[in-house]
């Protein structure tokens, strides 16, 4: 990856959650970097902290959620500890964020045209009629039909694939350095789920946009991503290119994950199953947090792994990699 | 699983459909008396569908949001009336049944649900969701209940120790089994399992659908499994049903029909399903939405976004035929 820099480096960050009952480490070291019109699949299962590392860096943490260490760079500046003020001029204007139900993104008493021209003018001096024919032009992008009547529509009068349409239409309005896109298709069909893929896809490569796209789904990641991160319990087990990981796993974690999804010609066979469920990331035992589920545990793994780098662009979080071998 | 000689059909469809109706409010017929045009809407959720599910097998039903996948499942399992058709189990219509036979058949027809925090009563312990039934229904005796329990609770992978908890002490896969124990616990022939892996985690999913699997050959079950996801469905069915808006657009044996589908819409549905082998998605997805089923298009309901669609298929609502033997289609040019 030569070229310019890239667009968001997240650098050991740690986002606890404070409780009366402990600390969780939602968040517990997590590194990465996404370069520009590049696409980072971010995949977990539940409470892994996927969500949070994308709330993190949108600076969109609930109480009591706090970052308490690492830094999040965008675009050459440190976003972490950045006053509230700052934050909102970077929101929806240098990153935006796309979230899983498009009906609560966007306001429900507001028609789709105050929503774009007020996410414009918060950002730019442009009058009204220039705001209203970018707002057309983004809602053509994301292959909206009929455009001016949709703009004079409310959220309920869209179906939930249009409404996701407008989400992102409005998070690209302003031309951002970087999307994020929490689960945006989990709640959608497999026909308007390809249309926003393919869409998103396209729109990134074509404008530049470094896009993060969290999801439970691998398979989405497989026909999306260049390059995907696996967390597990707050942490980046695994990561490297999308084909590298997916055609050879090596953290036993992500091994049984791709094993889990039913495949083609496996008909009726076992899947293969992780044992156990993923444990509440309150108060962790120091170690490997996948060691009470992991085949290949031992002794070693009661100590916490390093991140080691077996192979070219490849960066694992295990003691027992899954090297050499058939897996 | 497919014979020459089919077994009995244990469930048989015929020609089922479901409206539903909105009523008019107050207003709407003021409106009405005064000369306005309103009329009730009506949703035709399924409409004239025939399926046969036979001894020991499992077919899956899929389709997307509101294709009726889930009406037709309730029809089967009886907790919803069908407006038109009948639904005969073992070759009996369930409508011309006296009380006695009536009520035997529902306790044979059961159903699983998709969301076990909202299927399990919270405030009942697990031994009393799944004791209750059985014990009412006089399949075990009060003596031997707990014995039953802890034999069905340990099939299906729970901890017989558990059972004194309530369900909010149990995470999202162990309340699937539970709902699972409590199916099986009033001994059915015949399960509908309506999305009972969708709302859990991947590898939660592949311990529930293994289970499934080991107890569909322990116990000869016939399920009818209805999920909009390709892949789980092709995983456990011996064929597979497809519906669009409320029709059956196509029904094969599960390899036939993942090998050579013939409708444009499962063409469609297959090649835009994401999976481990399509890497960076170059192609251009079907266009459009799916039609309300308020007011479905004329003709085949696919139409609109069908890429080879003709005159014919504008007007003439087509035919569920069997295209080759065991493979049914409903497309005027297949």
């Amino acid at each position: 990856m030569s070229g310019p820099g890239p667009t968001l480096i997240v650098d050991d960050l740690r986002t606890h959650f404070l409780t009366k009952a402990g600390v969780i480490k939602a968040v517990d070291g997590v590194s990465f970097s996404v370069a520009p019109g590049r696409i980072l699949g971010l995949v977990g299962e539940s409470g892994s902290g996927k969500s949070v590392t994308g709330l993190s860096i949108m600076g969109l943490l609930d109480w009591p959620g706090r970052i308490v260490g690492g830094r999040i760079i965008l675009d050459g500046e440190d976003l972490v500890g950045l006053p509230e003020e700052r934050l909102r001029q970077l929101r929806g204007f240098r990153v935006a964020m796309i979230f899983q139900d498009s009906m609560t993104t966007l306001n429900p008493v507001l028609r789709i045209d105050t929503q774009i021209i007020e996410a414009l003018q918060a950002h730019r001096a442009i009058d009204r009629k220039a705001a209203l024919r970018q707002a057309a032009e983004a809602l053509k992008q994301v292959g909206i039909p009929a455009v001016d009547e949709r703009l004079k529509a409310y959220p309920h009068q869209f179906s939930g694939g249009m409404r996701q349409r407008v989400a992102i239409a409005i998070a690209m309005l302003n031309e951002p350095k970087l999307i994020i896109a929490d689960e945006p298709t989990t709640a959608l069909d497999v026909t308007i789920q390809a249309q926003i893929l393919y869409e998103t896809q396209k729109l990134c490569r074509e404008k530049g946009t470094a896009l993060i796209w969290i999801t439970h789904d691998l398979t989405v990641v497989a026909g999306l991503a260049d390059e995907v991160c696996v967390m597990y319990a707050g942490r980046i087990v695994e990561h490297g290119g999308v084909d590298e990981v997916l055609d050879r796993p090596l953290h036993p974690y992500t091994v049984g994950l791709i094993g889990s999804v039913p495949k083609r010609g496996w008909r009726g066979r076992a899947l293969y199953q992780i044992q156990g469920m993923a444990p509440l990331p309150l108060n962790l035992p120091p170690g490997c947090a996948f060691r009470e589920r992991c085949p290949r545990a031992d002794e070693a793994c009661s100590q916490d792994p390093e991140v080691s780098t077996p192979l070219p662009g490849r960066r694992v979080r295990c003691h027992h990699p899954h090297l050499g071998e058939d897996s | 699983m497919s014979q020459a000689a089919p077994p009995e059909p244990i469930i048989e469809l015929r020609g089922i459909s479901k409206r539903f109706v909105k009523g008019l409010d107050l207003a709407a017929k003021i409106a009405q008396k005064l000369g306005a045009s309103v009329r009730e809407e009506v949703v035709h959720a399924v409409d004239g569908v025939n399926l046969r599910v036979h001894k020991g097998e499992v077919v899956g039903l899929v389709g997307e949001s509101g294709c009726g996948k889930s009406t037709l499942g309730r029809i089967v399992a009886r907790i919803l009336e069908p407006s038109e058709g009948s639904v005969l189990y073992r070759g009996q219509d369930v409508r011309a049944m006296n009380p006695r036979q009536a009520k035997e058949t529902a306790l044979k027809v059961q159903m699983i649900f998709q969301d076990p925090f909202a299927s399990l009563n919270s405030r009942m312990r697990v031994q009393e969701i799944i004791g209750e039934a059985p014990r009412v229904h006089g399949l075990v005796k009060r003596s031997g209940l707990t014995e039953y329990l802890d034999a069905l609770m340990l099939k299906c992978g729970l901890d017989p120790s558990y059972k004194r908890r309530y369900p909010h002490q149990f995470s999202g896969g162990q309340r699937q089994r539970i709902a699972i124990v409590r199916t099986l616990a009033v001994q059915p022939e015949f399960i509908v399992a309506d999305e009972v892996v969708s709302a859990l985690d991947v590898s939660i999913q592949a311990q529930i659908l293994n289970l499934f699997m080991e107890l569909r050959r322990e116990l000869a079950l016939t399920c009818l499994f209805i999920s909009h996801n390709l892949g789980v469905v092709e995983h456990v069915s011996d064929r597979v049903a497809i519906m669009y808006l409320g029709r059956m657009v196509e029904e094969a044996g599960t390899e036939e029909l993942f090998a050579s589908p013939l409708h444009p819409y499962t063409q469609a549905l297959l090649n835009e399903v994401p999976s481990f082998e399509k890497r960076r998605i170059s192609f251009a997805a079907i266009k459009g939405e799916i039609p309300s089923p308020l007011d479905p298009p004329p003709g085949c309901h696919f139409h609109p976004r069908c890429p080879i669609a003709a005159p014919e298929c504008r007007v003439e609502r087509p035919l569920f035929r069997e295209a080759s033997p065991g493979h049914w289609v409903a497309c005027h040019l297949r």
